[in-house]
């Protein structure tokens, strides 16, 4: 599954890059996640309940930021092992650049993610709209913290892959 | 004076039990102390595993043991053989890597086992195996059959990931008929990878008794005395004589239950460590991923014509995907079951066919209904119908003009087989005479008419069944013999309980075996009772694949009935007081000749039995006998499917109008057991062509793992099919069988695509054709003639 979009965050920049490194934020901003713990250097360890249409499990693993250009890009990545449910593979480039008028953000990301075990034999037609609407909260949720408006209509954008 | 039965439409003496619940599964049984076993398996297609933590799991509640692929590795157990040897072109031998029974250091498909978590219930046994923590790391997988010989290595030491480079026929000759020919058809296509699916999934309890040492397995088999041999012989888990396989009802095989499997192995052997019986049944999700798979073979074919259309020359290459490991059987079916069938019905003179065989992160592929047949036949029909397209000829003339003659028998093709006999026309005729060819016009017009495509497909098959001659086998690279036993005990009140080494799992035999031996005694078929599937019980035997049953087990069992009737006809000469000579038996009475002295068959049976008037110096008392009958060829069932298709252009749905299938099956016992053996094989048939496959995406996750994603063929996706029969009976065997079990599978698919590309104009179309593949086909086509 990937997935490009584009959303416009009306904050300056350098604010939009802190939060991208406040485990706090992320925790809050990402569905279902139970723990997103820093351990040092970059990395994170995270778990994460998820639910692919039938299959229902806790995700626990580890987040790295990498490549990491402040305050204009990274790369996010992640995998998780949900025991019989099988594991998830994903990760996000992140690139921010400020708005014509300097005062707000554009913030463009893409999304890839994998999953395998019983998550992809009874779910592979529902992973990716899972992983859709999971990446849409979650920067929904981020642009929302972000504005400090909870009922903000967040509009994103999808780009052509 | 009893019904002759044979040739009648006795209705089946199983079916009783079947469809009032009261068969006995493997499931079905329970022992006293039973636990459960549950596998872990493999989420990822190709990974190096690092540590197993069992720690967890083995303190959850009611878990007796955890068991890991390392631990069998330390017992030395495995790995499971494939059992048959083939040679590559240049003389070498296939590459087989090691098989382990549960994967200890590597992990090579999703869904291979690598762990056997045992507890004292199910539920138990499910839930603690969700907390074995195994370490994997992964590696990039290979998938696809194209790629394979040039992606990573997946097994050390078998260079390209290729089992073998095989290959059959003449090829200069071939290539020259090619050269010189005045049309040359091309062809590309993948014959899709299917699940099989059997009703009844796998299932085993393995009981070892810590006293005796013996080892009894109830496994859902389809040959259970070769499940022993493999065990015994090549896995060395007990001596032969301690292990007792017993394949009670079994509920669909098609294939997926000849072989021998890690779970039942495994659960054997941690029955013999642990000294607990132990049951294991496979959920669906685990059939899908862990029963051999069938097909997926992807094939280049060109074929060569004169300016009057006889074909000059088929030149095939295949790459046939095997899988992570090979199958038990695996190897064959892409060679000496498939490159032997590329003649077909045809008079090609020069054949010449290279398969090589790949290894892939995906489970182990085998044997599946028809197994090769299929796709030969897959092959040969559609270039066929290719040729007559390019060439503007009739389909059905093009295939008449090559059709092997009924005064050219016996005919030695160029691909090793030799076929006994056959009329190919008269089922070619029948067929068409049944499916109103004539006014098809009439009817493509009236479709029209309504703004809907109509097309019409035929398919002339041959397959090769009664596996198989020994020797021959065996030249070939079969690791066992493939005779068939038979024994008819006769009961001292004149009931029949008759032996075989075959395995009914859907196919009748309890009625057509009563038949034929009732008919031989003339005695009713209520009196005949039929005993398989339990090595405790019966004589060696080879079970039941290759549509062999009947023309090579219902042989054993006839010679073990002539030499019942040949000992009854000693007893009833001393009864008569005459010359055995001068007796004859019919209608079960034994009667001297021109005489109206005669004894019934129940007496002489009660005097074998109570001898007090008996010759004892001469005859031994008791009437019961065996036989062991090695088929002196292969049979060659043969016929005709035609598929007549609607199709709704704006949606691409497919309806099956009508479909014809008029099948040579030689001598016929149960008209109506063959007929449901063939509606099964045209649905299976119909259901690759149309609905069926496997996917696994570019990481080797299996895509169609369940039913809301692997289609399965359903009532209403069908007609009701129009089934006939032609007889030319087989001229080796006792019976004229030839076998009819895996015709309908062989013969319907490319039917359905050549009427499918009929319908729509398009030259070809890809299985399973789905309405979307249809719909963008036809869309594709009124885009270019716009």
């Amino acid at each position: 599954m990937e997935l490009s979009q584009r959303v416009r965050i009306p904050v300056h920049t350098d604010q939009v890059w802190q939060a991208l490194n406040d485990p706090a934020v992320l925790q809050q901003c990402l569905p279902g996640c139970q723990l997103f713990q820093s351990t040092g250097n970059n990395e994170f360890e995270v778990a994460v309940q998820a639910k692919v249409g039938p299959v229902k499990a806790t995700f626990k693993g580890e987040v790295a930021l990498s490549d990491v250009q402040a305050p204009t890009s990274c790369k996010i990545s992640g995998s998780g092992k949900g025991g019989v449910a099988g594991f998830a593979k994903g990760g996000a480039d992140v690139f921010l650049e400020a708005t014509e008028d300097g005062a707000g953000t554009l913030m463009s990301y893409k999304v890839s993610a994998s999953v395998g075990g019983k998550l992809a034999q009874v779910g592979s037609r529902l992973v990716t709209g899972a992983a859709r609407k999971m990446a849409d909260d979650f920067f929904s949720n981020f642009v929302r913290q972000l504005s400090g408006d909870e009922n903000m209509q967040v509009e994103i954008e999808t780009l052509e892959a | 004076m009893v019904e002759q039965s044979i040739g009648k439409s006795v209705l089946r003496k199983e079916d009783m039990r079947f469809i009032t619940g009261k068969g006995q599964y493997t499931d079905d049984i329970n022992l006293r102390g039973q636990t459960y076993g549950y596998f872990v398996r493999s989420p990822y297609a190709h990974a190096d595993i690092g540590d197993i933590d069992v720690s967890a799991a083995a303190g959850m509640p009611g878990v007796i043991a955890v068991l890991t692929g390392k631990q069998v590795a330390e017992d030395e157990i495995g790995g499971l053989p494939c059992g048959w040897m083939i040679h590559s072109k240049d003389g070498s031998e296939m590459k087989q890597p090691h098989h382990p029974v549960m994967a200890g250091s590597k992990v090579n498909y999703v869904g291979e086992p690598v762990a056997l978590v045992i507890a004292d219930s199910f539920v138990e046994a499910k839930n603690a195996a969700e907390m074995v923590d195994v370490d994997y790391m992964e590696r990039d997988a290979v998938v696809y059959a194209e790629t394979a010989q040039s992606a990573p290595i997946i097994h050390e030491g078998i260079s390209a990931n290729t089992c073998y480079e095989w290959e059959l026929g003449e090829k200069d000759a071939t290539e020259a008929a090619l050269a010189s020919a005045a049309h040359v058809t091309n062809y590309e296509f993948t014959n899709n990878r299917l699940i099989p699916n059997a009703m009844e999934p796998r299932a085993a309890i393995a009981d070892f008794n810590t006293a005796t040492e013996d080892l009894t397995l109830y496994t859902t088999s389809q040959n259970p005395h070769l499940v022993r041999l493999i065990m015994t012989a090549f896995i060395q888990l007990a001596p032969e004589h301690k292990l007792r396989v017993i394949a009670p009802d079994v509920g669909g095989g098609f294939g997926s239950k000849i072989f021998v499997y890690s779970e039942e192995t495994a659960l054997a052997w941690a029955s013999m460590k642990l000294g607990i019986p132990i049951k294991w049944t496979a959920e669906r999700s685990e059939s899908f991923l862990a029963d051999a798979h069938g097909r997926d073979h992807v094939t280049t074919a060109h074929l060569a014509m004169d300016e009057e259309g006889h074909f000059l020359g088929l030149k095939v290459k295949t790459t046939a995907n095997m899988g992570a490991y090979l199958s038990t059987f695996a190897s064959s079916v892409p060679t000496y079951l498939y490159g032997t069938l590329l003649a077909g019905q045809y008079k090609t003179p020069n054949i010449y066919v290279e398969v090589d065989a790949v290894f892939t992160n995906t489970a182990p592929v085998d044997a599946y209904r028809g197994a090769g047949r299929p796709e030969a036949t897959f092959l040969l029909e559609r270039i066929v119908e290719l040729a007559a397209r390019e060439t503007g000829r009739d389909p059905v003339e093009l295939r008449r003009i090559n059709m092997i003659q009924p005064s050219e028998f016996p005919y030695q093709t160029p691909v090793a087989l030799e076929y006994d006999t056959g009329d190919y026309e008269a089922s070619l005729n029948r067929a068409l005479k049944m499916a109103d060819y004539d006014t098809f016009g009439e009817r493509k017009a009236a479709s029209e008419a309504k703004g809907k495509l109509r097309g019409i497909g035929f398919s002339c098959y041959i397959e090769a069944c009664g596996l198989a001659p020994s020797q021959v086998a065996g030249q070939l690279g079969a690791g066992v013999g493939l005779w068939e036993s038979g024994e008819v005990r006769v009961n001292p009140t004149g009931s029949v309980t008759v032996l075989t080494g075959t395995h009914s799992h859907g196919q009748g035999h309890e009625t057509t075996f009563a038949q034929l031996v009732a008919s031989r005694f003339g005695i009713s078929v209520d009196d005949v009772e039929v005993v398989h599937g339990d090595t405790g019980k019966l004589d060696f035997g080879l079970g039941t694949y290759g549509s062999r049953s009947l023309a090579v087990g219902g042989s054993a069992l006839s010679k073990a009935a002539d030499k019942v009737v040949e000992k009854g006809r000693l007893i009833a000469a001393h009864l008569l007081d005459t010359d055995a000579d001068k007796i004859d038996f019919d209608d079960g009475e034994y009667r001297v000749r021109d005489s109206n002295q005669a004894k019934t068959f129940q007496e002489i049976a009660f005097a074998a039995y109570v001898p007090h008037d008996y010759p004892l110096e001469e005859l031994e008392p008791g009437l019961a006998e065996k036989a062991f009958y090695d088929p002196g060829n292969f049979t060659y069932p043969a016929g005709t499917h035609i598929c007549e298709v609607e199709i709704d252009p704006e949606t691409g749905v497919v309806e099956i109008d009508r479909f014809i299938a008029v099948d040579d099956f030689g001598t016929v016992i149960n008209p109506m057991i063959v007929e449901g053996q063939v509606h099964g094989g045209i649905a299976q048939g119909i259901g690759q062509a149309l609905l069926e496959g496997c996917v696994y995406d570019e990481t080797g996750q299996l895509q169609t793992g369940s039913y809301m994603d692997y289609c399965m063929p359903r009532a209403d996706d069908l007609p009701s099919f129009a089934v006939g029969l032609t007889s030319t009976p087989c001229t080796h065997n006792p019976v004229g069988a030839k076998g009819c079990g895996e015709a309908g599978a062989i013969g319907s698919p490319p039917a359905v695509i050549n009427a499918i590309t009929d319908a729509i104009g398009v030259r070809d179309i890809p299985m399973p054709a789905t309405p979307e593949k249809i719909w963008r086909a036809i869309a594709s086509t009124t885009r270019s003639a716009a």
